[in-house]
């Protein structure tokens, strides 16, 4: 057929074609992409504008008390802003969230600890059992956890059992010691890394990356990313609090370009759809 | 580099039948020319992701079987082969594009909670999809693809134990592509797994009680090395179908650098735009993401 003989003749003219076209055609996609993040991002500042100042009054209750512990994953460069994560714990006191625990993997905000805690009166440091303790409205607990809370716990932890491995082979009892889940998690608590598992954590940085969290309490915590600290609003953390207060069921009926890239842009998924519909229908066979 | 590497075929034997009326041939080869085009468009789209850093190693948390089953008003375990079908073209599309390492979350430790039945239908599927892979022309052929299954297989009945340990054997010889699926898994049980197993070889004859203090410690690599999943590197991108933006017990020692991607379609809706768009996103990060591993 003439249009079949038509098109291998151009796809193996195109196997010729130096990759300088496609180089361009990369970049052409990436600068539309990136474009539209920053009409995304257009869209979320005229959104916290309208969450700040209580235009969308679906924000103004939220059942807080569902979110029994948050955290809050920063990237180590941004942490160094101290002034930052402090208007953030302020914002998180505002909402109502009681507990928070604060993740860098360099342990840069464990080092400011002191200032933090200074710096808001009405903060206390985390200690053992306090994720059962009442606390009063303005009470906020606080915890820092850095890597040596992540994989080096774990390698403590293990080495406390191993040397409880050892002493059970020195007595009586010679059977082979196989350690258990719930004795990891009593091994962690004892080397001083047993925090609670997270409700929410909320990663501040280029990409949504847990960035080291311990492994041990992120077993079924939903991950959700908020940007960099820099350009952080008030709007999409309230929005992120809300969402996770709510019950959610997804059924996945949008096409996938516009479910993940174009849910701010209603208007344009009708003049999408068809066309995307059909070539998606003709590139899933093979 | 241009990597359309075979040329499109016209498929014609799976659109047009032989008896077909002068009217359907039309339409026939309508659909060929289509087909061909789809072939194309796909190459030509995958050709352009490769400009920029292709992922080595994807993993996937296939979500929403159920739930598909459900809205379709299909019986579940039509919902489980929709899902496997899925499974089949997301491997083909990543092969394509050049990703050597796939892991898949097939059944969590947490999933023997689930009604007998349908735990039960999971394994029979399991047992009957691992001897289509190891049939000649199957997809495991056309990559050279080497079988790993993940997790605490001794949870798993003899029957699925060695079907798994069949196939592992079977592309033991293969290395052009590498498919990790997990199976009775949970992060929580392969670290304590590793642990467990990091003891077992650091273990010493005999030690007095007061010497105990000198042997020499387990470290993180200690642990690492005897993870299940120390055969692969590190995921570079996670992509979990159906919205949740949980890990669920997932990988969680391996995925401090890997970007979470929750595209809210059904696993069996997935398709090949959500792997476009999360292998672009990644291109976009890949500069950050590279440091940040290379950081001690």
């Amino acid at each position: 057929m003439v249009a079949t003989d038509s098109i291998r003749k151009s796809s193996s003219r195109m196997a010729q074609t130096p990759s300088f076209a496609l180089l361009i055609l990369w970049l052409l996609i990436h600068l539309v992409i990136s474009i539209f993040f920053i009409v995304l991002g257009i869209v979320d500042t005229v959104e916290d504008y309208l969450i700040s100042s209580g235009f969308l009054k679906r924000y103004d209750v939220i059942n807080v008390g569902k979110l029994r512990y948050l955290a809050i994953v920063v990237d180590s460069e941004d942490a160094m802003q101290i002034n930052k994560v402090l208007k953030l714990l302020q914002w998180l006191t505002d909402i109502g969230v009681k507990h928070v625990c604060l993740y860098d993997s360099e342990g840069v905000l464990k080092k400011s600890k002191e200032i933090i805690l200074e710096k808001l009166s009405y903060a206390k440091l985390y200690e053992e059992g306090d994720e059962k303790s009442a606390l009063d409205s303005k009470t906020m607990i606080l915890e820092f956890t850095s890597q040596f809370d992540g994989k080096e716990a774990l390698a403590r932890a293990a080495n406390l059992l191993f040397k409880r491995h050892l002493k059970l082979s020195l007595g009586e009892n010679q059977e082979e010691k196989i350690f258990t889940e719930a004795q990891m998690t009593e091994a962690l608590k004892a080397v001083g890394s047993g925090g609670p598992e997270p409700d929410l954590l909320l990663v501040y940085g280029p990409a949504r990356c847990h960035l080291g969290f311990p492994a041990w309490r992120l077993r079924y915590t939903e991950i959700v990313h908020m940007g960099s600290l820099d350009s952080m609003k008030y709007g999409p953390l309230l929005k992120a609090i809300y969402k996770f207060t709510l019950v959610r069921q997804n059924y996945g009926n949008k096409h996938p370009l516009l479910r993940i890239g174009f849910h701010s842009i209603w208007r344009l998924e009708v003049y999408l759809f068809i066309l995307i519909n059909i070539f998606d229908r003709q590139v899933r066979e093979f | 580099m241009f990597l359309i590497r075979k040329p499109c075929q016209i498929h014609s034997n799976q659109l047009c039948a032989p008896d077909n009326t002068m009217e359907k041939e039309g339409i026939c080869k309508f659909k060929q020319l289509f087909s061909y085009l789809g072939c194309f468009l796909r190459k030509f789209m995958f050709s352009i992701l490769s400009v920029g850093p292709i992922p080595d190693h994807i993993a996937f948390i296939m979500d929403g079987n159920r739930r598909f089953a459900k809205k379709r008003h299909l019986l579940e375990g039509d919902g489980h082969k929709a899902g496997y079908e899925s499974l089949i073209s997301i491997l083909n599309y990543c092969y394509q594009l050049g990703v050597k390492y796939i892991t898949v979350y097939a059944f969590s430790i947490e999933n023997f909670k689930r009604q007998p039945e349908e735990v039960q239908l999971l394994m029979d599927l399991m047992v009957e999809k691992i001897e289509d892979l190891l049939r000649n022309g199957s997809i495991v052929d056309k990559y050279g693809m080497r079988l790993y299954f993940v997790g605490n297989l001794g949870l798993l009945s003899s029957t699925v134990r060695a079907a798994a340990e069949k196939a592992m054997q079977a592309t033991a010889h293969n290395s052009r592509a590498v498919l990790l699926i997990c199976v009775a898994y949970t992060s929580s049980n392969e670290m304590v797994h590793a642990v467990n197993q990091a003891i077992r070889k650091n273990e010493f004859d005999s030690v007095e009680e007061e010497h105990i203090e000198k042997v020499p410690m387990i470290k993180i690599n200690d642990i690492k090395r005897h993870m299940y999943m120390s055969v692969a590197p590190d995921p570079d991108i996670v992509i979990r179908s159906s919205g949740e933006t949980r890990l669920s017990n997932f990988l969680l020692w391996q995925t401090a650098y890997s970007p979470l991607y929750s595209p809210t379609a059904l696993w069996p809706e997935i398709s090949i735009w959500h792997l476009i768009w999360v292998v672009l996103d990644f291109q976009r990060k890949y500069a950050y993401l590279q440091k940040k591993r290379k950081q001690p």
